[in-house]
């Protein structure tokens, strides 16, 4: 067994080029290619600031996810509480000296780019569950230590980023960190017991919340109410991708965002202006990508031999598909509009960076996939 | 073993867990595939129609006006080119080094500066404000060699109505100019049509036939961005010309007319006296109605309003007059009618009547001696008026009159301004002044004084009916679509009978009991003009070609005093507003008649000077276009 263990701190670099995944890398490559096309097209067919700019993380991020992934899983199981911990500083930081941008303060000037810890978070969260569920005997899973320290790594990181104030980041960084207790096997009472809690205490959630952010449900509930002030985004959202059709208006010829009618198209409404322009055709396409993307991640996850690669996979398919699942509800009005961007697709350089390094771990996963973690 | 043994255990949670969570992301993703195909595919074309409203929006511009021609296609109310200049705020580097620019060259006022500015704070940045309606060639020239120095500054060239003939027709036609707020709530079809700086009839045929003339709106479509601001012009939807009206008058005769007219008050009317055709109707003075078109200056309203002949009103349908002795006609031959007379009926006329105490003057103080009916209507006589309207009493000679159309509108609703006149009764007099008839009024109203109050245009259906052989005539001023020539109106005419096409009846035109006693009366106005000693005799035309039959009158304007009957001042030694207006109706040619006219001069002296010499000078060109006009109706025969 240790033999074993020690052949596989060995490999090669042809070994993991050869160990590579690539149907993954290269659905990741064609979600990149395709999302500066599109943002092309939010420039209404020029290349301007948002397309050149996304293009330039691209070719960063692209890279230091290969980089990532060449990084044994074990040095990533060894550094996740490290990891964890910085992004706390950096979110304590933000919280006293970010950059202050539309009522939130979520940002920190890094010189080279813009950064928000609090993207970070989603991944460091999911690394820090993992770990911790890696190393606890299956039998302390449901303890009241482990439970409350699991919870404890969940609610720190969700009050920083909560009083930013950004709720669409808090509710995907909880959703991604509660999968993994689900998977850790946490058991099924206690989520249906938290589940009726939740439900019971909406109305005391709600009367906390900001009064933009009580607006926005109720303008959820009826976009008709306010059709030209608060309604308008979903309203505009849902006639772009209504007006799509079977095969769309065509690429560079949606009508509605080339007007001006789509409001955020950059960031969390880019799946508008690809749905008004390649219609269901293309959305469907688009989601079959991400599904290709998504069932790659779980497979990877499957076939490791550590259980901390096995959580990270698991838990980091299931976040990316709450954040297109959230997203998408979102611009289809089936969900209240909570910022959130479409991974890759959305521009956004620390929504790339965070999703780059999530793929890494992944990749690096697959070529150390028979790496034991002790 | 043991770490590695929990380890497996571990795993199968893991892996059995992902299992129901890979099934709920499958139904998730299955509900959001349904989703976009509710929206997309089933909701398609629902989204699809609120994302053109989005994109999509409609400028109506001005329809264009139909045009209205005379009975020759000459064109009387068209269409003209005109040039404007517009400003489009948003694309103005400078505004006020532009506005003092465009002051400069075009000469405008501060007022018209301030209200360039009060527009400019008003519309959207992106709305052209008009600042000049209408350029001459010169100043659009100007302005086009400046343009490169007027940034913001479009010339624009666009279509405005044009009366061609100025003041020739403004009575028939009236004018357009901008509408107020109750004409656009009162129309339909202008509150549908409007758009502003769109003109709309404001006065006679233009605003009767609105609805007709008015047009279409020609459509563009914009692409729009959020903001509103155009993007691409989309398509150009031509709108349609109004229709064209084709009316029965004719230019030459009408501009004939006002030059007869020119500088006096009054108004002439010609009909043809079988389809009823009104070839021409002119009220002078008149006004250009072209200075309407862009907004009258303050200075030529006034000098119009103020003008002591009041060219603003309308004398042919609107100016009630006695008709003097014109009615003389109508009371022969209503005595004729009622057998009160015949034509060897004779009156000694001393120069003045007798009745009760009071006296009735004949024109001529020393009297006409004996007189039959054909020397006294020759010679229009009053006393032998006098004495046959005594004979015949109001009533009867009411009924009469109104045959023949006194004291009714005779172009119906086509003009709002027309008036009815007044043919008095003795019942009339009980109803609406509360007294009994006196027989006084009875002689009075024999010689066309009193009571009685007549338009122009009743004139001259009046003389019409009597010359056509006493048979109804419907004036029109509008060729309809089953116009019918001038013989066939003739024959239907003299058959006494015709067709309703409304009530769908054959209808009795006859307004005589005998076609004598109308041939009676004719001679009698044959003679007054031809005839020595006829009060027009002077404005005769021997050329039987021309020669016509008339009446002239003299209405008194006020009671003339006993003092005023003795000095028999000259005209011009009366103040004008004293004169008497001068009358004359006349048919012709005598053999085979087609037309008949009346004039009327206000305060212009005795009808056998002022009004029966303009006579003469008509006929000759009315009875000259009558084959060029006879052309113009080679309609197709409408076979029954």
């Amino acid at each position: 067994m240790f033999q074993h263990d020690r052949l596989n701190n060995e490999i090669t670099l042809f070994q993991k080029l050869k160990n590579l995944d690539y149907i993954l890398l290269i659905s990741v490559v064609l979600l990149s290619v395709l999302s500066v096309f599109v943002m092309y097209s939010t420039d209404g067919g020029e290349i301007l600031f948002h397309t050149k700019n996304h293009f330039v993380k691209l070719v960063v991020f692209f890279p230091l996810m290969i980089f990532v992934a060449f990084l044994n899983i074990k040095f990533w199981h060894n550094l996740s509480y490290i990891i964890y911990f910085i992004v706390i500083l950096l979110l304590i930081y933000v919280s006293f000296f970010g950059i202050k941008s539309s009522g939130s303060q979520r940002w920190m000037d890094l010189y080279l780019f813009v950064l928000q810890p609090s993207e970070l978070m989603k991944i460091a969260v999911i690394m820090c569950l993992a770990k911790y569920y890696h190393r606890l005997k299956i039998e302390n899973v449901n303890s009241f230590t482990s439970i409350l320290i699991v919870l404890s790594i969940i609610l720190i990181p969700i009050i920083f980023v909560i009083s930013q104030p950004d709720l669409g980041t808090s509710i995907l960084i909880a959703l991604s960190g509660l999968i993994i207790l689900w998977l850790g096997g946490v058991k099924i009472k206690y989520f249906i017991y938290s589940f009726i809690i939740f439900l019971i205490s909406l109305p005391f959630i709600i009367s906390f919340l900001k009064p933009y952010q009580k607006l926005r449900i109720l303008t959820f509930l009826d976009p008709d109410r306010d059709p030209l002030g608060a309604g308008y985004q979903i309203i505009q959202s849902k006639i772009a991708i209504g007006s799509g059709g079977l095969d769309g208006k065509g690429f560079l010829k949606g009508t509605q965002s080339y007007l001006d009618f789509l409001p955020e198209k950059h960031t969390d409404f880019i799946f508008t202006l690809f749905s008004e322009e390649f219609g269901f055709i293309g959305s469907v396409g688009l989601l079959i990508l991400y599904s290709i993307i998504i069932f790659r991640i779980v497979r990877i996850g499957a076939i490791s031999r550590s259980n901390f690669a096995r959580l990270f996979c698991f838990g980091y398919a299931f976040a990316i598909f709450i954040y297109i699942v959230v997203n998408l509800s979102m611009v289809l009005g089936l969900l209240p509009i909570v910022g959130s961007p479409l991974p890759i697709m959305s521009y956004g350089g620390s929504s790339m960076l965070a999703t780059m390094i999530g793929f890494g771990i992944v990749l690096s996963a697959k070529i150390n996939h028979k790496q034991i973690i002790a | 073993m043991i770490k590695s043994n929990s380890g497996i255990r571990k795993t199968d949670v893991i892996n059995r867990r992902m299992f129901i969570i890979a099934t709920a992301k499958a139904l998730v993703f299955v509900g959001i595939v349904a989703r976009l195909f509710s929206l997309q595919i089933n909701e398609n074309k629902k989204y699809l129609t609120l994302s053109d409203k989005n994109r999509i929006r409609e400028w109506k511009l001005p329809p264009t006006r139909g045009n209205i021609v005379d009975y020759f296609g000459n064109v009387i109310a068209g269409n003209l080119k005109v040039y404007q200049l517009h400003i489009i705020p948003e694309q103005v580097e400078n505004f006020n080094y532009l506005l003092v620019r465009l002051k400069n060259l075009l000469n405008l006022s501060d007022k018209k500066i301030a209200k360039i500015n009060k527009l400019k704070s008003e519309l959207k940045p992106w709305d052209s404000i008009i600042v000049s309606e209408n350029l001459s060639w010169s100043q659009f020239v100007k302005i086009n060699n400046y343009l490169y120095d007027l940034v913001g500054v479009k010339p624009v060239m666009t279509i405005s109505r044009n009366y061609p003939f100025n003041e020739v027709y403004t009575h028939v036609l009236g004018y357009v100019s901008q509408p107020n707020e109750q004409e656009i709530l009162d129309n339909q079809t202008i509150q549908e049509r409007f758009v502003p700086g769109m003109k709309i009839g404001k006065l006679g045929l233009e605003k009767r036939l609105e609805n007709l003339l008015i047009g279409t709106n020609a459509i563009q479509r914009y692409e729009v961005n959020a903001y509103g601001k155009r993007i691409n012009q989309l398509e150009h939807q031509k709108g349609e010309q109004g229709s064209k009206i084709r009316l029965t008058v004719d230019t030459e005769i009408q501009k004939a007319c006002g030059e007869l007219l020119n500088e006096k008050a009054g108004s002439i009317s010609v009909m043809d006296i079988y389809t009823g055709d009104i070839i021409a109707m002119y009220s002078s003075p008149s006004y250009n109605p072209n200075l309407f078109l862009f907004g009258i200056s303050q200075d030529e309203w006034q000098l119009i309003r103020n003008n002591p002949l009041k060219p603003l009103i309308n004398k042919t349908l609107s100016g009630l007059y006695s008709p003097g002795s014109t009615i003389k006609p109508i009371v022969a031959l209503s005595a004729l009618e009622n057998k009160v007379i015949d034509t060897k009926f004779k009156v000694k006329c001393t120069g003045k009547m007798e009745l009760y105490g009071q006296t009735f003057h004949c024109w001529k103080e020393k009297g006409h001696g004996w007189v039959s009916l054909k020397n006294a209507m020759k010679q229009s006589c009053d006393t032998y008026f006098y004495e046959i309207a005594r004979l015949l009493g109001v009533d009867r000679l009411n009924i009469t009159a109104e045959k023949f159309g006194l004291g009714k509108k005779v172009l119906g609703d086509y003009f709002d301004n027309e008036k009815k006149g007044l043919f008095p009764n003795t019942k009339w007099k009980k109803n609406n002044l509360g007294k009994g008839w006196v027989l006084g009024e009875t002689l009075l109203t024999g010689i066309g004084q009193g009571y009685i109050q007549t338009t122009p245009l009743q004139l001259c259906m009046m003389t019409a009916q009597i010359a056509n052989g006493g048979y109804a005539v419907k004036p029109k001023i509008i060729v309809d679509s089953n116009p019918i020539s001038y013989e066939d109106a003739k024959q239907s005419m003299e058959s006494g009978l015709s067709f309703d096409t409304v009530s769908e009846k054959l209808l009795d035109k006859k307004l005589f009991k005998n076609q004598q006693n109308i041939k009676i009366v004719q001679e009698a106005m044959f003679a007054s003009t031809n005839e020595r000693f006829g009060t027009s005799y002077k404005s005769r035309i021997d050329d039987p070609k021309y020669q016509f039959a008339g009446k002239t009158g003299t209405a008194q304007v006020k009671r003339i005093s006993k003092r005023e009957r003795e000095l028999d001042l000259e005209l011009e030694q009366i103040p004008y507003k004293d004169r008497d207006h001068a009358l004359y109706i006349a048919y012709g040619p005598y053999i085979n008649p087609r037309y008949a006219l009346s004039i009327i001069i206000e305060h212009g002296g005795s009808g056998s000077k002022a009004a029966a010499p303009i006579a003469k000078k008509l006929f000759k060109l009315i009875i000259d276009r009558h084959d060029l006009r006879n052309e113009q109706s080679n309609f197709e025969r409408i076979t029954v």
